[in-house]
């Protein structure tokens, strides 16, 4: 978000609205109403002097709506922009003719009431639409007792009440005594999957965040008893199956399989009225009932449609298809988030980054003709090179620092400390207006070293440093005191101690401050080529965004033809034929003239860093060697076989095998009963986890069998079946056409026998046979077993599932832990098509980024080698992760040399270096000497002198 | 300013439209983001935290 608000190539222009747009790609005009703020931004200093005086209460809805807040205001402390506005529906003023109290108030006479809405006309080659979700109907939310009964609340606002700097400072209590909740009910699928409120589809997203807010209650409130009421548990993301296992196991969470119908108020509790899974009807009272809602289309698609000239599907969402999944059908507009369809947040940024890359191969050519170059003023190497000036800065962190330790004692204390000439408090030191005053400041009193005393450097280090860049300050001058990760969050409850800790972390980041040293920072020049490794759908897709964009790909694919996984897939659920799809992205691809395809191929070494790959490629008996700026790595993934079932290819098939047999009418007359088994050998039988796929899979193969031959009679067996988004639709279509459902548990599930299934019955209470003609196994996928490539580019793999490692689940998902190696498709988790062409799409969207920069600019905190003491002795080659040090001669000796582009700075090299030979720049034995020596609380240099005696030794 | 070519304009300043402005200006963009209310964020910023690494979502 900050870094957003830091960028001099986005414009942010809030309390707007598109009115209108003409044109087409690369040229549209695109008519924008920007509201007024009533508060000049360049006046604003976020006082909050406006807000504290403002007398007119207005609802809040930032904290959806549990509280109140004011007319003039700021939703939250770390809003980008940060500048105070004042809300014209309620301001007295703007209303009433009355009051101006903020007007008098404000010390930089920044409201201005004679703002006008402005209008912009801006000209742009390309449109993203992202406007999110909606909210769910109201008569969704009484249906359960919403707005009836003051402790039936939603799952934003119970998740408002858990933050921190929420309305209730993160207690969760009861609106109608406000004592705390001791046995809370969550209700899923509220507004969703629900044909009396026209939401026949899933939200998708719900189950997994109810199981996260529960967990997040628990650690407020241990003793909570908590229940969660599922129609079906559809946590099918990566890793998904598995946290919400654990956190129902930890937290002893309670998971009832029904549906509530009846919420009624029974003396101060919730009775809820439901039938469990063996038939049995119950009752259960409760203090509290959280309804999981769902995410709607925005209120106002309609609009939205029509301004954008684009169209709607059956549930107002935006229209896109299986096979372009971000495009609409408005050439040069395109779709992301969950406009598009329910999603979460990963696969949210996918498709933002796909959308990015989508935009960037239509306007290869306007790449950087309105692009604004930032640049830093000089380094003020007077001031860097005299005696240490530091600045403290102690952050509040709202109340996750300021709550526990009295961050203005710490600042009190920070000024004690040698070489500290100024030091304060930020409420938010990560706050735009925060980072103007450091800078100010570091001005203002000609500070040489910046510590801040906050969260942690992993989140914000890099902010910071930026910042004091901004100022002429060498980066590696920054030091941060991680005084609320690694202090008020632990120790929340010994504040006394916490406080200590605090004071021993802010004076050992001061001693290390004394001693840091500026640092260069390099850049190192990027070969504008990419590396395509897999020629499935991922690979290609990938392969055609990045050649379009304007890149050299060379695809690298082991079989002799292109296609992959897909080859298999004869038909899609939606009705679109996968097979002209892939004929005709195999042809643009095998055509294209900046793509270079090696066909039966494979990688034989890769090594270099981002920038500067080598790659061999072996083909045959011959070999050839390319260079490369970047990686990405699309091996795929195959069917799994599971052991435990009699799979013949005739009887007992896949789905898969079912589907061919479909398509070529193949041996159909003899079948009249079929019988599919969900999750054979997944979640928890051979494979851990959830392949995704599987139950759409099954659902499109049953209706097709329906199509062909409506009298055969279909038996889908499952745990949970998992239609998830607009799947649901055909899960509805499917039961409509008579197909039968029957659930079974992890505990008994279904076994093949002669002539049919055998599967136990919940409702029934006893083992049913099931006589079939033909058993089909949604079986599992499991990553391709070409793993060379990945195990020379050391990327990480799942342990349980043996997948490709994402750098982050939510916010990097198609990055990988070492820069410029880029991961997509099935080979990083089971997903269906749509999913694996947006994050294809993603992958070459993020993996040209370094290819148009045409260099990278280097982290200067890398090992460095200090040549006179390497004894050459490579301890530190074999240890390096990041295969980022290499051994070169050095007249005629052995030498060790860190490549500072692929460095991570993780310091493994010089912690094991037998002479002390290798030093990290930013963390030198010097500098953390110091800070041990800060720890000890004795003079410095004394301490220091002695460390070094010993390390002479 | 500019060439229209080399500018984008992205409706939305949720978690989805702040990523891809952040990568079309990475791609060499020039990005106009249009949000409705007064501050980017959208629902991520209402969140407390996040799943399953409970990172602060701001």
């Amino acid at each position: 978000m900050v870094e957003a608000g830091r960028s001099p190539n986005i414009e942010i222009l809030t309390l707007s609205e598109v009115e209108s747009i003409e044109g087409e790609p690369g040229n549209f005009k695109v008519k924008v109403k920007i509201n007024p703020r009533y508060i000049d931004p360049a006046k604003c200093t976020a006082c909050g002097d406006c807000a504290k005086y403002c007398p007119r209460l207005a609802i809040d809805y930032f904290n959806a709506n549990l509280t109140f807040t004011r007319s003039a205001r700021i939703d939250l402390p770390q809003a980008v922009p940060t500048i105070y506005y004042i809300d014209a529906e309620t301001c007295l003023h703007l209303n009433y003719e009355t009051c101006m109290l903020c007007t008098n108030i404000c010390g930089p006479n920044a409201i201005d009431f004679s703002q006008k809405p402005e209008y912009k006309e801006l000209e742009v080659g390309a449109i993203i639409i992202a406007p999110g979700f909606g909210p769910v109907p109201q008569e969704a939310l009484e249906k359960f007792g919403y707005g009836i009964y003051d402790d039936v609340l939603t799952s934003i606002e119970v998740e408002r009440m858990t933050c921190v700097s929420g309305p209730t400072e993160g207690e969760v209590i009861r609106p109608s005594d406000f004592k705390h909740p001791k046995k809370i009910a969550y209700i899923q699928c509220v507004g969703s999957r629900d044909i009396t409120c026209d939401r026949n589809y899933c939200s998708s997203v719900c189950c997994m965040y109810a199981v996260k807010e529960a967990t997040i209650i628990k650690e407020h409130e241990p003793e909570a008893e908590i229940t969660l009421y599922f129609m079906d548990v559809r946590t099918q993301g990566k890793g998904f199956d598995e946290a919400f296992r654990n956190f129902v196991e930890k937290y002893g969470m309670k998971i009832v399989r029904a549906r509530p119908p009846k919420v009624e108020k029974v003396g101060e509790k919730i009775a809820l009225t439901y039938v469990d899974e063996d038939g049995q009807r119950k009752r259960e009272l409760y203090d509290m009932i959280v309804l999981s809602v769902g995410l709607s289309p925005p209120k106002d698609a309609e609009k939205l449609a029509s301004v954008f000239g684009i169209d709607l599907n059956e549930f107002r969402f935006a229209k896109t298809s299986t096979l372009k999944p971000i495009e609409t059908n408005r050439p040069g507009i395109y779709v992301i988030g969950a406009f598009q369809g329910p999603k979460d947040i990963p696969e949210s940024v996918m498709q933002a980054s796909g959308g990015a890359a989508t935009v960037s191969e239509i306007l290869r050519e306007g790449r950087f003709s309105s692009y604004i170059v930032k640049e830093y003023p000089p380094e003020d190497l007077e001031l860097m090179s005299g005696e240490p000036r530091i600045g403290v800065f102690v952050c509040h962190c709202g109340v996750n620092i300021a709550g526990v330790v009295n961050v203005k004692e710490l600042v009190e204390y920070a000024k004690t400390l040698p070489n500290v000439v100024h030091a304060e408090n930020l409420t938010y030191a990560c706050a735009q207006d925060a980072l103007e005053h450091i800078k100010k400041k570091i001005k203002e009193v000609k500070l040489n070293r910046v510590v801040v005393s906050a969260c942690s450097p992993r989140t914000h280090e890099p902010l910071f440093q930026d910042t004091v860049r901004e100022v002429g300050l060498n980066l590696a001058l920054f030091e941060m005191a991680n005084i609320r990760d690694q202090c008020t969050w632990v120790h929340a409850d010994n504040p006394e101690k916490a406080a200590e800790k605090a004071k021993d972390l802010i004076r050992m980041g001061v001693a290390k401050a004394r001693r840091l040293k500026p640092l260069v920072l390099q850049r190192v020049s990027v070969t504008p080529t990419a590396l395509v490794i897999g020629g499935g759908v991922a690979g290609m897709v990938s392969a055609l965004s990045i050649a379009e964009q304007g890149f050299q790909v060379y695809l690298v694919e082991k079989e002799p033809e292109l296609g992959g996984s897909l080859k298999r897939v004869k038909y899609l659920i939606s009705g679109e034929n996968p097979q002209e799809f892939l004929k005709d992205l195999i042809s643009k691809v095998e055509n294209h003239p900046n793509i270079k395809i090696y066909k039966g191929a494979q990688i034989e070494n890769i090594s270099g860093y981002i920038g500067n790959f080598t790659t061999t490629v072996r083909i045959g008996d011959t070999s050839e060697v390319v260079n490369h700026g970047v990686v990405v790595v699309a091996t795929g993934g195959k069917e799994y076989r599971p052991s435990k079932y009699p799979l013949d290819g005739k009887k007992v098939i896949t789905q898969l095998e079912l589907e061919e047999r479909l398509l070529e009418n193949k041996d159909l007359d003899k079948i009249k009963k079929v019988v599919m088994i969900q999750c054979a050998g997944s979640r928890g039988e051979e494979l851990g986890y959830c392949s995704k796929v599987c139950c759409v899979q099954a659902l499109k193969n049953a209706l097709k069998i329906k199509e062909i031959k409506p009298e055969a009679e279909v038996f889908i067996l499952y745990m949970d079946l998992r239609a998830y988004g607009f799947y649901e639709k055909n899960y509805f279509e499917a039961r409509k056409k008579g197909i039968k459902f029957i659930r079974f548990t992890n505990e008994r599930r279904p076994q093949v026998v002669e002539g049919g299934v055998k599967v136990y019955d919940m409702i029934a209470g006893e083992e049913l046979f099931i006589p079939a003609d033909l058993v089909v196994l949604s079986v599992g996928i499991v990553p391709s077993e070409d793993q060379e490539a990945v195990n020379m580019l050391r990327i990480p793999c799942g342990a349980e599932d043996g997948f490709l490692m994402e750098a982050h689940v939510k916010l990097r998902p198609v990055d990988t832990a070492t820069d410029g190696v880029f991961i997509c498709g099935l080979a990083h988790g089971p997903k269906p098509l749509e999913e694996v062409i947006s994050q294809a799409k993603a992958a070459a969207g993020r993996a040209s980024i370094p290819l148009a920069k045409k260099e990278v600019e280097v982290s200067p905190i890398v090992a460095a080698v200090e040549e006179a003491k390497c004894i050459g002795c490579g301890i530190c080659v074999e240890l390096c992760p990041f295969t980022a040090i290499e051994l070169i001669k050095v007249d005629k000796k052995r030498k060790a040399k860190v490549i500072t582009a692929a460095c991570k700075a993780c310091g493994i090299c010089a912690s094991h270096c037998p002479v002390f030979a290798i030093d990290l720049g930013g963390y030198t034995k010097e500098a953390i000497l110091e800070q041990l020596a800060g720890f000890k609380k004795e003079p410095m240099e004394k301490v220091v002198e002695e460390e070094k005696v010993e390390v002479g030794n | 300013m500019g060439n229209a070519k080399g500018k984008v304009l992205i409706l939305g300043g949720g978690i989805a439209g702040i990523q891809s402005a952040l990568d079309l200006a990475d791609l060499g963009y020039y990005v106009y983001l249009v949000e409705k209310k007064a501050t980017i964020g959208g629902v991520m910023a209402q969140l407390d935290k996040t799943f399953p690494t409970n990172d602060c979502s701001i």
